[in-house]
């Protein structure tokens, strides 16, 4: 692991004197057969900071916040989501646990068989089960205006584009009040307008909801846009980390090639 | 195929110089006992999966948080969206059937015969086993295909982050929602096949409709029903248990939502033929 943030004070340090992490990875470890896919990770995921996880295909990324969320069980390590250990919880402990977290997946992942209102509904009435209909009406009509789209209420996953698609699931999952999001590739598949304009709504969300985010990517236009903090993974390592001007002017020819 | 040979028998026990003593025909016995051990290992694998499978959906079902408006959708969806097709093909049974034996029942002076043969044979085995051999092509290879394009555009894991037990949403409504379904399709597809049955005896005969079910009916006794319901619900279960567990664990590419219907169809298809074979040795033991 490249430690050259650790020379240089960022405000990922300033963070991590002043507010305690919601989410402290330590020595994450994941294989499948015998190919290691996390070796050792360590990260801290601070209060109300989005974290960018850069990273090439195949490094890893996307295991990192399937295992985050319990999707997939890692085979060493401990994650800890507001001090609790995700990997010891039962499954309704981790049910309750994932009430608070948000997730965009890399494909939307809305339910084709369902309309918009449906897909949004979906998790508000199974989650937020105190709301009445009126009630989670308005709810959906409010992350829908947020992200734009409140005339797509009605529509079904196959009427939509990509970028809709991508907004609709992202409103899906700021439906339920989350407190930590994980966005796996955000805009992969989209052209740069429609890229830049995911990258805005991400930082209204934190700014809107008070979040804090990880968001995979090997988009570093959405990395410059939304990155408080960044960590490159490579070869299921954290390869470095710090801010994003710590990246910019790193000299590291593998950093280098990824911010030319 | 050697070299591999001495590369997996290595892996095994690294400590074996393979190459100082092995002649070509231990190797070629060490590749193929390697290929039994992995093919048997795999077996053993797929069968306690589905054992794991069929435990957890059991174990779901009971549990709380019944999804019931999702259960009726698929009541719905497999039970009333069936019924075209399941008509069609119910009332062709029973005129086929009919066409194919009047002449031979005339031969005997015996067509009087003809609908109370035709009811039975409807009622007990026909009906059964065709509707559920047409439903396991339907209903078995829609929830394979459903559920595996879900499983493909990540919908499930989305739904398990939503809170949501898929297992219980997905699995447990439509494999009891099937279970329920299928038996009554059946029944259906009787009540058609003896109609139809009517129709083929009308058009080289005159007999009336009363006359026809009266005659059919004579035949029937309660112990002709009972075990093809019993069985029925077995075809039923099995068809939404094989449709959901090729689905729910279809792999990654898109290629494999095809290959889970298929294998559904396939794998519920012989099931259904196996289980039809005990319940006939069942029942001729009972009976």
């Amino acid at each position: 692991m490249n430690t050259e943030h650790t020379k240089t004070p960022d405000k990922a340090s300033s963070l991590k004197t002043s507010i305690e992490p919601v989410i402290e990875i330590i020595n994450l470890k994941k294989s499948f057969a015998s190919q290691e896919v996390l070796v050792n990770v360590s990260l801290k995921l601070f209060n109300g900071e989005n974290l960018v996880v850069l990273g090439k295909s195949g490094s890893g990324k996307s295991v990192l916040i399937k295992c985050i969320v319990g999707l997939l069980q890692s085979d060493g390590g401990t994650i800890n989501i507001f001090d609790k250990n995700v990997t010891e919880l039962n499954r309704d402990e981790l049910g309750k646990l994932r009430e608070k977290i948000g997730f965009l997946f890399q494909s939307g992942a809305l339910y084709d068989s369902m309309t918009v209102k449906q897909n949004l509904d979906f998790p508000l009435r199974r989650i937020k089960k105190n709301l009445s209909e009126e009630e989670r009406g308005e709810k959906i009509n409010e992350v829908l205006e947020t992200v734009g789209l409140a005339d797509a209420l009605n529509k079904m996953p196959s009427q939509l584009s990509g970028g809709m698609r991508k907004r609709i699931s992202l409103a899906r999952t700021i439906v339920v009040d989350p407190m930590i999001m994980l966005y796996d590739e955000p805009t992969t598949g989209l052209d740069p307008v429609t890229s830049d304009e995911i990258s805005l709504l991400i930082n209204e969300v934190q700014k809107k909801y008070k979040t804090s985010s990880i968001i995979i990517t090997h988009d570093i236009e959405c990395a410059r846009n939304t990155a408080d903090r960044v960590i490159m993974l490579q070869d299921g390592e954290v390869y470095q980390e710090g801010n994003l001007e710590l990246f910019e002017k790193s000299d590291d020819e593998l950093i280098k090639s990824f911010f030319k | 195929m050697t070299s591999n040979g001495i590369i997996k028998l290595k892996k095994i026990n690294p400590a074996i110089k393979v190459k100082g003593f092995a002649t070509k025909q231990s190797i070629r016995l060490s590749e193929k006992t390697i290929a039994k051990t992995q093919a048997a290992n795999n077996f053993l694998t797929d069968f306690s999966d589905v054992i794991l499978f069929l435990l957890r959906v059991v174990k779901e079902t009971f549990s709380r948080d019944f999804e019931f408006k999702e259960f009726f959708r698929q009541c719905f969806h497999i039970g009333y969206k069936s019924l075209p097709l399941i008509s069609v093909t119910g009332a062709i049974i029973g005129l086929v059937l009919t066409i194919q034996s009047r002449p031979a029942l005339v031969n005997f002076g015996a067509v009087t015969m003809l609908p109370g043969m035709v009811a039975v044979s409807l009622i007990r085995e026909m009906g059964p086993v065709i509707t559920a051999l047409i439903c396991a092509g339907k209903i078995g290879s829609g929830m394979g295909a459903e559920l595996g394009s879900m499983k493909v555009t990540e919908q499930i894991e989305a739904m398990e982050v939503s809170s949501t037990n898929p297992m219980r949403f997905l699995v447990v409504t439509r494999v009891l929602a099937a279970t329920i379904m299928i038996p009554i399709l059946i029944l259906y597809a009787d009540a058609l096949g003896i109609l139809g049955s009517w129709v083929g005896a009308n058009i080289k005969g005159d007999v009336s409709f009363v006359l026809f079910f009266s005659q059919a009916f004579h035949h029937i006794d309660f112990m002709d029903f009972l075990p093809a319901v019993i069985k029925s619900f077995f075809f039923g279960a099995v068809i939404g248990l094989v449709g959901c567990y090729k689905g729910y664990n279809a792999g990654r590419g898109t290629e494999s939502v095809g290959i889970a219907a298929n294998s559904a169809v396939v794998l519920a298809s012989l099931l259904v033929i196996i289980l039809d074979v005990i319940a006939v040795q069942i029942t001729d033991m009972l009976m």
